[in-house]
């Protein structure tokens, strides 16, 4: 049995962030030279009253009406969100009863960042591999914007919300082939939301690092130069094990659709990773980083545009907080 | 290695500043443009040009640029 992608839609809030109003806020801040190089010009922030799971619902909903997809069909449910409507109960099982999925339906939520739509793909192969399920729902939702603080130029400047809806299912139009995945939890601290969790369960003192810049830590944190420096490092053997997994040369690629962190990092990754830019994917600038949702995003947008087209092989690469990373091939 | 290529390659990663500026000598951090994102240009093009990852931290704690291209020897073996 193989697995396969049978449709991709996704959600973008209403609310659009420009530049010009970032500039506005920080008129010390040069963003367009930032926006320039981040290759990021708006991006959508979802409404203070909507959640991760009002989004994923969203994009469920647009798939369903896409793709003419009956949801008495869906027997499972994954959803990828770092924030999750509650802590408990798990946002998927909601999401059962709000999109009037069968009851028969198993359901979870996994909580993984940039990594997570590979590991998704990878969940959802498994799942129809071995017979439990059929037709995967597999959402992606997030909502970092709310986790920002507000004097957070730099993330503010990357950073937008959005929500994805994929089905896998026994046919369809692109092959989930083999995977490539690795974690490296030594990064955790490069990457992180402090407080809010069990370890730090009230909010705790701001306080200023060694080099002056501000700790935030009740919202999200980014060492810029820490993860960049782990994405030089592990994406380019990342890409190799990919490959050699799925049995191709570099040249055999059709496109590469990494996850869309920001256009410099990018740049620098396909440059290390020699792939001529022909073959690679940039799809950031109207919408910015919005975490697990880029690739899909993407993909969608890349069938669309016909950079996709059938019998090309598509690289993905997810890589980022955890630190955690994959990579899988896509037989369109 | 050559020092004067180094400085060369570090001054094309500033768009404002003028490269006739550099030098093994120039205290970097006190120009005008250097930022975090000047910082990572830099980090790209050593591990472009020179094939090794240096830390933004350490990038940090250098003065000159000379000090850059020593941490890069260093990171070379």
């Amino acid at each position: 049995m193989k697995a396969f992608i049978k449709g991709i839609s996704y959600y973008l809030p209403v609310k659009e962030l420009t530049n010009q109003e970032l500039v506005a806020e920080f008129p010390e801040w040069t963003v367009d030279k930032v926006a320039a190089k981040v290759g990021i010009n708006s991006r959508h922030i979802a409404a203070p009253d909507e959640t991760a799971g009002d989004m994923a619902e969203k994009a469920a909903e647009a798939l369903f009406v896409e793709y003419k997809i009956d949801r008495n069909t869906i027997d499972f449910i994954l959803l990828c969100t770092q924030s999750p409507d509650y802590p408990l109960p798990t946002t998927a099982c909601i999401l059962q009863d709000r999109l009037d999925i069968p009851t028969g339906c198993g359901a979870l939520d996994f909580n993984l960042g940039c990594s997570g739509y590979v590991y998704g793909l990878s969940l959802a192969k498994g799942l129809i591999l071995s017979g439990t399920a059929k037709n995967v729902l597999f959402i992606t939702s997030e909502v970092y914007t709310k986790q920002l603080h507000p004097q957070d130029k730099g993330n503010r400047t990357i950073f937008g919300d959005a929500a994805t809806a994929t089905l896998i299912s026994t046919e369809g139009f692109a092959e989930i082939g083999s995977f490539c995945l690795g974690t490296d939890g030594s990064g955790a601290d490069n990457l992180i939301l402090r407080s809010g969790g069990r370890r730090n369960p009230s909010p705790m003192q701001e306080t200023v690092a060694e080099d002056g810049s501000p700790v935030y830590p009740n919202h999200i944190q980014m060492n810029g130069a820490e993860v960049f420096n782990f994405t030089l490092t592990m994406v380019p053997p990342l890409v190799e094990g990919t490959l050699k997994n799925n049995g191709l040369e570099n040249e055999q690629i059709n496109l590469y659709v990494f996850h869309q962190a920001n256009k410099f990092m990018l740049n620098t990754l396909r440059k290390l990773c020699r792939i001529d830019p022909e073959r690679f994917y940039y799809c950031m600038e109207d919408v910015g980083n919005t975490v697990s949702n880029t690739i899909p995003i993407a993909l969608k947008r890349a069938q669309e545009e016909t950079a996709i087209k059938p019998g090309f092989q598509v690289l993905l690469a997810g890589f980022g907080v955890g630190y955690s990373w994959g990579g899988c091939v896509l037989g369109y | 290695m050559d020092v004067n290529e180094f400085v060369n390659a570090f001054a094309a990663e500033f768009e404002e500043t003028d490269p006739s500026e550099f030098t093994a000598g120039t205290s970097f951090k006190d120009l005008g443009e250097w930022s975090s994102l000047t910082s990572l240009s830099v980090i790209s093009m050593i591990k472009l040009k020179y094939g090794v990852i240096v830390s933004g931290l350490d990038v940090n704690k250098c003065t000159t640029v000379a000090d850059v291209f020593a941490l890069v020897k260093k990171s070379n073996g």
